[in-house]
């Protein structure tokens, strides 16, 4: 192999980095010695009642994990989308002033954009919960 | 000017009209659009033979490839002493391959499909010798490598077949990467791939060295070298021999055709075409050398023991080639391309002439299953008698002449002379056994085939056993436009006319050494004779015993020096393996996402699909991206 | 800051504009026309439009960059965009019937495509960290959808999935990557980085090295180099044939475009340190991508490893470090979309309903019952292989000569043998074709547009190949050195 780097290596020596690797040393010990420590000194007494994720609430039932309608999704994706821009109009609003008639139009163009997608979005029937 | 460009277009017109029309219209008629084509570019080039003969050599640019700021490239011809040579070997053998073609092929259900292919070799072959620059040649080159894969798995119900074809076609892949990167280096110290340009200009690369993992080399080695590289895989030398003798599995024409004047004698035409540059590098020279005597014995003592009669010959066309790049390596240019003449038409001879006893057997290929063909064959038998006569090297058959030559000026050049005329005089030894052993085997003695077999035996239809006599013609009369000036005043004709081109060989001996080289040429050929009739006329269970008493080496010998085995063992099967086994599991999925699959099913149906990603393999992707990255700093700060 | 400035700003960007607005209308016409072909029409009526357009500022305007300068216009961007265009015409002209047949034939097909296409286009002008991973994330969320677009199978749900996840992946680390950049040098401006580095004399930081390193991840992740490939044969396997031909062509482009602009212009004092990266990159790439595809029977797979292998090659030019080297890796790209694209072409045209003609066996025989489309395969291959006189070749020759004459003869010397490897995996396809008897008939779906796509393809093949002096004379006046 043909690298050269000679030049580099005079500014650049890993010991110079030596502190950087003892941070991320003491950083993981104390990370996980402190979790380490807890699982030594901590009592372990476990119950049926005592493990279960409501210890004073209802008895689960079934998997805590199933599925949502995908319907949830896209409503609330659309409602991010929409909201961004309803969070754009606002500093655009303060400074309208100054931004003069080229700003109106940029604004103008951008919520015709999403004015597009609100369309495309409303025909496809993706309002239509059922 | 249109007739030089004639010469190679009328096969690739053949070659079209076949490939398109074949199919649905010309059928079984193909031959009466490739004979033609093939006869019609024998006449133009015996033509641009006399045209050259005159004293006119041609270099045409016909069209400018690339134009592109200091980026040029032109296609030509040119058309030389050289050329016009190696024109008339490739042409005149195509032509009779072809009409030989029509009887053998007879009935194949690729008939059309056949003679396209063979067209489309002959037109590479072509392009191949005609070119005036590097690129031209490397796509003449490729182009024949392509077509012999084709041709030698022509017959690809045959597992073997297709397998040699394969074959030929890695072995020669190995070959032709040396040999591109040697054109590519020729570009850049050369900054042209003209030839007449570069030959005239090889001055600059005198002293140039490059360097390669921390060692200089020299520059003008390395290029020869390279260009080396392809001419061994090409012209099937040491190490990368393997191929061609499986490459006899195709059918008999095409062996011909390959064995004979396409294909193999590339490499040694290229290395003849860049003798300028070769001949500044002294290492390159001695490589050739050395490279060519040593496959010439060791292919010869591979052939001394084996069966099958294709086999034989094939290994006595390695062997032959070697002999010419030996030619080479010590400076004997046209000695090499003499020989490579010479040896066109009794190696097709030979390979046309099994064919017609394979033809009569019925594919019988085993020679142990043979003899006493002669009453039965007597034209064959007279045309293999001929071709044995001529690569044997008696005089006056035709190989005589241009392996005396060899043997000469090995033995007056150089300092490694003496030790290659040595390996070439044992290799001329046990070619005169292995000949004859393969006559006497095949037509001698008595009928040792089946009686089905013994009932069906007949002399070949006239369509191939023309062919054979032409052929024989050429075996017989080819090498007495080369009679050295010793027998002859005036002699040696074709080395003068090579001479402008290739140059004269230099090297000194008095007349009596160059007596006693002839001298033990003969001898040795008459002395291989008289071992083989006694093996195998006299004392016919001597074979038996000599096989009995040196049992290890027999089986060395039979088996190929288990070179086969070796390649497998070293290359094929731990790529395979590395492949299929290590890179894939390690890279690809496939093995993590069968044990991802294999995690019990606990969040259900659907989600479990995505879950085979998200925990899975996705994760995996993703951590292998991050090790990559981190390896790449780690890298970076520990390697320097 | 006035509004005629803008308005000049504005016209430089017309090809892009007229793009988006092409989309657009795609999104709107697709409510109301059935007819998905129109759909196709007008989105190749509007990228000739941006392409006449960009052809009008080529011949108009000398190089400039607008819009403070994060925008330039030079003869790299528009060979670039050249790629872009031909690459999503001839997408949509193989993909109008293939995505019937897969019932995947929506309106939103082509709109993505453009955007895709826009992102591109403006990764490849884009003089600024900050728009050039704007245009990259137009792009990548277009192809992740465009990988996802058949719904109702899993494969494809899969692909889209592990492409967007792992184009997350790739995404934050470019991020890190300019933030690191931008924090040391205090600008996002490629030029700027470049004056930054030798002004605050930091061009042997390691820091400055990290930030680049990362850079060279994230961009590798785009055009698939080891080990950043992982995504690709499983998203080129599973995304709709047509899309995977889209991206294993304009992604790449592009994503050589950027890094090609980033390491020249922002980096160019520091090729020694971004080689002693691609060298390794580039080796590893081509040996991964060349010795896996060895063991593949599915041909979408086989040319997604084909693809990495290609990559490898490609990078070969950028390690060249000149000029003539960048100008080689963007002719490879060319002739690399020409070959690639027909290639996917022929596996198009074996897809039929309820058959899936992916795999290796399904061309067995091929050249008995259909010569032509196995000729057009074979002399793809052969491109691919490199073999000439196909335009294959050309890319090759250019690529290691450059990489030579910058002194790197070893990397040639490996390319090459890697490129020998290559030949057995799509020689194989060949030889499968030409040499054994057909399994079962393969009955091949054509369509008028499909075969307009092969025949441009299979000629540009050829012609680059036999006439390859236009394409060079034209990547050199682009790139000049």
């Amino acid at each position: 192999m043909c690298i050269k780097n000679s030049n580099m290596s005079e500014t650049f020596v890993p010991s110079d980095y030596f502190p950087v690797v003892i941070f991320f040393i003491f950083a993981l010990l104390i990370g996980f010695g402190t979790l380490l420590l807890g699982v030594v000194l901590r009592p372990k007494r476990p119950y049926t009642q005592k493990l279960y994720p409501y210890e004073s609430g209802n008895p689960p039932v079934g998997e805590p994990r199933y599925k949502f309608s995908v319907k949830f999704y896209i409503i609330a994706m659309l409602f991010v989308v929409f909201d961004v821009e309803a969070v754009f109009l606002y500093p655009w609003a303060v400074a309208y002033n100054k931004l003069g008639i080229f700003g109106f139009a940029e604004m103008m163009l951008f919520v015709f954009i999403l004015l597009i997608g609100y369309i495309y979005v409303w025909k496809k029937g993706a309002f239509d919960w059922e | 000017m249109l007739k030089y460009i004639l010469i190679p277009l009328l096969p690739l017109l053949s070659f079209i009209i076949n490939i398109l029309f074949g199919r649905n219209f010309i059928k079984d008629k193909a031959h009466w659009i490739a004979v033609p084509a093939v006869a019609g570019s024998f006449i133009l080039a015996v033509s641009a033979f006399m045209d050259v003969q005159a004293g006119n050599v041609i270099n045409v640019n016909i069209y400018n490839w690339i134009v592109s700021g200091n980026f040029n490239v032109t296609i030509g011809f040119l058309i030389d002493q050289l050329t016009a040579i190696m024109l008339i070997v490739v042409t005149s053998i195509s032509t009779l391959i072809f009409i030989y073609s029509i009887g053998y092929m007879h009935g194949d259900g690729g008939y059309y499909r056949f003679f396209s292919y063979l067209s489309l070799f002959v037109f590479s072959m072509l392009m191949l010798v005609m070119a005036n620059n590097f690129l031209l040649l490397y796509f003449g080159w490729e182009a024949v490598g392509l077509c012999s894969y084709f041709l030698i798995g022509f017959w690809f119900h045959k597992k073997s077949a297709a397998d040699a074809g394969k074959k030929a076609f890695i072995v020669n892949r190995f070959g032709d990467f040396g040999f591109g990167l040697g054109v590519i280096l020729v570009y850049l110290t050369f900054g042209s791939l003209d030839y007449l340009k570069i030959f005239s200009n090889t001055g600059i690369v005198l002293g140039q060295t490059i360097n390669i993992f921390g060692n200089d080399i020299d520059l003008i080695t390395l290029i020869c070298l390279m260009l080396f590289c392809g001419a061994i895989g090409k012209s099937a030398q040491i190490p990368l021999h393997v191929w061609l003798p499986d490459a006899m599995e195709g059918p008999t024409p095409v062996s011909a055709l390959i064995h004979a004047a396409t294909m193999v004698t590339a490499g040694v035409f290229m290395v003849a075409r860049c003798n300028p540059l070769f001949s500044l590098s002294h290492t390159a020279m001695n490589t050739v050398a050395v490279v060519g005597g040593v496959t010439a014995i060791f292919a010869a003592t591979i052939a001394l023991v084996q069966n099958d009669i294709k086999r034989v010959i094939a290994y006595s066309t390695v062997s032959q080639l070697g002999y010419m790049f030996l030619a080479l390596g010590v400076g004997a240019y046209s000695a090499g391309i003499f020989h490579l003449y010479t040896h066109a038409y009794f190696k097709a001879l030979l390979f046309l002439g099994s064919g017609s006893v394979i033809h009569a057997l019925h594919n019988e290929q085993n020679m142990q299953n043979m003899g006493g063909l002669k009453k039965y064959m007597p034209i064959t038998y007279g045309v293999f008698i001929l071709a044995t006569l001529s690569i044997t090297g008696i005089p006056p058959f035709a190989g005589f002449f241009s392996k005396d030559e060899i043997l000469w000026r090995a033995y007056s050049g150089g300092e490694l002379g003496k030790f290659l005329w040595l390996l070439a005089t044992v290799a001329a030894l046990l070619t005169a056994f292995y000949s004859w052993r393969l006559i006497f085997l095949t037509f001698h003695g008595r009928f040792r085939g089946t009686h089905e077999q013994e009932h069906h035996l007949h002399e070949s239809p006239r369509v191939i056993t023309v062919p054979l006599m032409l052929l024989a013609i050429g075996a017989v009369a080819a090498g007495w436009v080369g009679i050295p000036p010793l027998l002859m005043e005036h002699g040696d004709k074709i080395g003068e006319f090579l001479a402008p081109v290739l140059g004269h060989p230099h090297g000194e001996g008095s007349h009596a050494e160059e007596m006693m080289v002839m001298g033990m040429s003969i001898l040795v050929a008459a002395a291989g004779w008289f071992i083989a009739y006694q093996m195998y006329v006299k004392k016919t269970d001597l074979p038996m015993k000599v096989g009995a008493m040196f049992q290890p080496l027999y089986k060395l010998l039979y088996n190929k020096y288990y070179v086969d085995e070796l390649y497998s063992r070293i290359f094929v099967q731990p790529v395979l393996k590395l492949s299929d086994k290590v890179i894939l599991g390690f890279f690809d999925a496939k093995i993590i996402e069968g044990v991802v699959n294999g995690v019990p099913n606990l969040i259900g149906a659907f989600s479990n699909k995505f879950r085979k990603i998200q925990t899975g393999l996705l994760s995996n992707y993703g951590l292998v991206m991050a090790i990559g990255a981190l390896a790449i700093i780690g890298y970076i700060i520990f390697m320097r | 800051m006035n509004t005629a400035n803008y308005l000049v700003d504005i016209t430089m960007i017309m090809p892009e504009l007229t793009l988006i607005c092409v989309a657009l209308i795609l999104l709107l016409l697709d409510l109301v026309v059935k007819n998905k072909e129109v759909l196709a029409a007008v989105g190749i009526a509007g990228t000739l439009v941006a392409l006449y357009g960009t052809y009008k500022l080529f011949v108009f305007h000398a190089p400039q960059s607008v819009f403070a300068d994060m925008f330039v216009l030079d003869g790299y961007s528009n060979f670039f965009k050249l790629i872009f265009y031909l690459n999503i015409i001839l997408t949509i002209l193989i993909s109008l019937k293939y995505m019937t047949i897969e019932k995947a034939s929506f309106g939103e097909y082509y709109s993505l495509l453009i955007f895709a296409t826009t992102g591109m286009m403006i990764m490849a002008s884009a003089a600024d960290l900050i728009v050039l991973y704007l245009g990259l994330e137009l792009m990548a969320l277009s192809t992740y959808i465009l990988a996802g677009l058949m719904r109702k199978q899993l494969r494809s749900n899969e692909a889209a999935l592990k492409y967007f996840f792992l184009g997350a992946f790739s995404s934050a680390i470019l991020l890190y990557g300019i933030s690191m950049t931008y924090g040391l040098t205090g600008t996002t401006n490629l030029r700027e980085i470049a004056a930054a580095l030798q002004t605050l004399n930091i061009m042997e930081s390691p820091a400055v090295f990290l930030g680049l390193i990362f850079l060279i991840v994230a961009f590798g992740f785009k055009v698939a180099l080891a080990p950043f490939h992982m995504w690709a044969p499983d998203v080129y396997e599973g995304a709709p044939t047509s899309i995977t031909a889209f991206m294993s062509v304009g992604p790449k482009a592009a994503g050589f475009a950027v890094m090609g602009r980033v390491l020249f212009e922002a980096f160019g004092g520091m090729q020694m340190q971004w080689n002693s990266i691609l060298i390794p990159l580039a080796v590893i790439t081509m040996a991964v991508g060349s010795i896996i595809a060895l063991a593949q029977t599915n041909i979408k797979r086989m040319l997604a490893y084909s693809s990495i292998a290609h990559a490898g090659y490609m990078l070969l030019g950028i390690i060249a470090g000149t000029p003539e080297g960048l100008a080689s890796t963007a002719n490879y790209l060319m002739i690399y979309m020409f070959m690639n694209i027909g290639a996917f072409a022929i596996v198009i045209m074996l897809r039929r309903e309820g058959f899936q003609g992916e795999n290796l066996d399904d061309y067995m025989g091929l050249a008995k019952s259909h010569p032509l489309a196995s000729a057009l395969m074979l002399i793809f291959m052969f491109s691919l292989t490199g073999i000439p006189p196909t335009a294959g070749f050309i890319g090759k020759f250019y690529v290691f000569m450059e990489v030579i004459r910058s002194g790197y003869t070893y990397l040639a010397i490996i390319a090459v043998i890697f490129s020998v490897i290559s030949a057995f995996f799509y020689l194989r396809v060949v030889m499968y074709m030409y040499m054994k008897d057909p399994k079962e008939d393969v009955t091949l779906t054509t369509s008028s547009t499909l075969s307009i796509a092969l025949a441009i393809t299979a000629i540009m093949v050829l012609i680059l190949g036999i006439f390859p002096s236009f394409l060079l004379n034209l990547v050199r006046s682009s790139i000049p050195g």
